[in-house]
């Protein structure tokens, strides 16, 4: 499978999706504007509440080609992030009291200045989180120390896994993921991760394998708890359920698979102004492979930089003028307000 | 076939029967959430025997709220396929057990 730009998509194209969501449907029917749901809800502009996490995309390059990326990342993208716009990064935390940094990609892992920026990263006292695919730890002997580097620097590993059974997940994220993602667990497992007590922190991320919408997160966490355990010894801490977005290699499935219209509707009727109220987009900052700025991973997807008023690149970042800026929205928002909330976090709203 | 007494697009129409009598469609509504909620059984186990009893019933609107309400609450295909044998080996039970009647009339008035 290639990615969506490869393909030469129309999807591929940023501008191209956001038409295809704000376009009437075929007889006419228009779902309500997200903004207006907002000003419905008091919440309108959306504004930060107090930014503590710098998310920074290391580039598009990755091993896997799965079917939900909003990135539509793959061994085709050659964008990455440059050691000198790393070390941008490095100096906007140095002069800045956000202590969490995500790190995101693709796979990051594959960036050649990956493991520098973690190191530099872990001097300067940030909590350090990386956004691992699982099977990048098997896909080259160069990774296979991953866990080890991890633990080295504490690093807060954070990994999809869309279900605890090979159909499902090979289904979403290509063949053999599965198996692959189950011996890189056990491989973290081994040096510590999860395990109760050794402070090293192993997240699982769940999305959907299809057009619908995350359970309860609190029960699909004993659920795969359970089955990790029972099936293959493997233990971890936190399970996030999110939500797939509406967007790139996602929208495509829903487009191809005759889905679009009844996932929109169940996400425009699922709006919870609860978890409006409490979107990552509040607290976290995205950095994109090139420096650009913008609300959220998913807006860098969609080249809907910040606003104007707040810096566009990191070279420029400054925490007081990004405090004060309006969030852009779209309707792919409401991909995060539907239900209990979906952010990198998992669900915004408490049960 | 353009006409059909089932429309996939009536399912979302569900809350329109308050339209001809809304103390009942609001009453019904309110004890069909409760039902829902998570309480001696979890949502998921819920949802699954409402997968069952759709087929029981053959309800084709409820097949397909409670095929994605499943999957919603992390149910597998394995779990939905053995819900669906519950339900299909309590029909076929029902059906059969019947034979017992049959059994006792065949023994009454044979020689």
């Amino acid at each position: 499978m290639k990615s969506l730009a490869a393909q030469h998509s129309l999807l591929a194209d940023a501008a191209f999706q956001l038409d295809v969501l704000s376009q009437p449907l075929p007889q006419g029917r228009v779902f309500p504007a997200f903004g207006q749901r907002l000003q419905e809800n008091g919440l309108l502009p959306l504004k930060p509440s107090q930014i503590s996490i710098l998310q920074i995309n290391l580039g598009k390059m990755c091993n896997q080609v799965c079917k939900h990326c909003h990135v539509d990342a793959g061994p085709d993208r050659k964008e990455i992030m440059t050691r000198e716009t790393m070390q941008l990064c490095l100096d906007a935390l140095a002069e800045s009291t956000i202590q969490v940094v995500d790190l995101t990609g693709g796979a990051p892992e594959m960036n050649p200045h990956f493991r520098w920026f973690v190191e530099e990263l872990s001097k300067l006292g940030r909590q350090v989180i990386v956004r691992c695919n699982l099977t990048i730890i098997l896909a080259n002997k160069k990774y296979h120390d991953l866990p080890e580097f991890f633990k080295l620097h504490g690093v807060q590993v954070v990994s999809s896994l869309p279900y605890f059974t090979a159909s499902r997940t090979d289904a979403q994220r290509g063949e053999g993921v599965f198996e692959k993602s189950i011996k890189a667990l056990q491989m973290l497992n081994a040096v510590g991760y999860g395990q109760e007590g050794s402070g090293l922190i192993l997240d699982l991320v769940y999305n959907p394998a299809g057009a619908f919408l995350p359970s309860s997160q609190q029960s699909l966490e004993a659920e795969f708890k359970r089955r990790l355990q029972q099936g293959y010894q493997i233990v971890f801490n936190n399970l996030f359920a999110i939500t797939n977005l509406p967007i790139s290699r996602y929208l495509d499935y829903l487009i191809t698979s005759g889905n679009y219209e009844g996932y929109m509707e169940k996400l425009v009727n699922a709006f919870n102004p609860a978890a409006a109220a409490n979107v990552m987009c509040r607290n976290t900052v995205s950095v994109g492979w090139e420096g650009s700025l913008y609300d959220c991973d998913f807006n860098q997807m969609l080249d809907l930089p910040v606003a104007a008023t707040a810096p566009r690149h990191i070279r420029d970042f400054d925490l007081a003028s990004l405090s004060e800026r309006a969030i852009v929205i779209n309707q792919h928002c409401y991909g995060c307000t539907a239900g209990a909330g979906s952010s990198c976090g998992g669900e915004t709203v408490n049960p | 076939m353009e006409k059909s007494y089932y429309d996939p697009k009536d399912l979302a129409k569900f809350g329109n029967i308050a339209e001809f009598q809304p103390l009942l469609a609001s009453k019904f509504f309110d004890y069909y959430g409760e039902v829902f909620k998570e309480g001696a059984l979890t949502e998921r186990e819920k949802a699954l025997i409402a997968l069952a009893v759709a087929h029981a019933v053959q309800c084709p609107y409820c097949i397909d709220a409670y095929t994605t309400g499943s999957l919603e609450k992390g149910a597998d295909e394995a779990q939905m396929m053995e819900a669906i044998h519950v339900a299909a080996a309590i029909k076929g039970g029902a059906a059969l057990v019947h034979g017992v009647q049959m059994m006792n009339k065949v023994k009454e008035v044979m020689m």
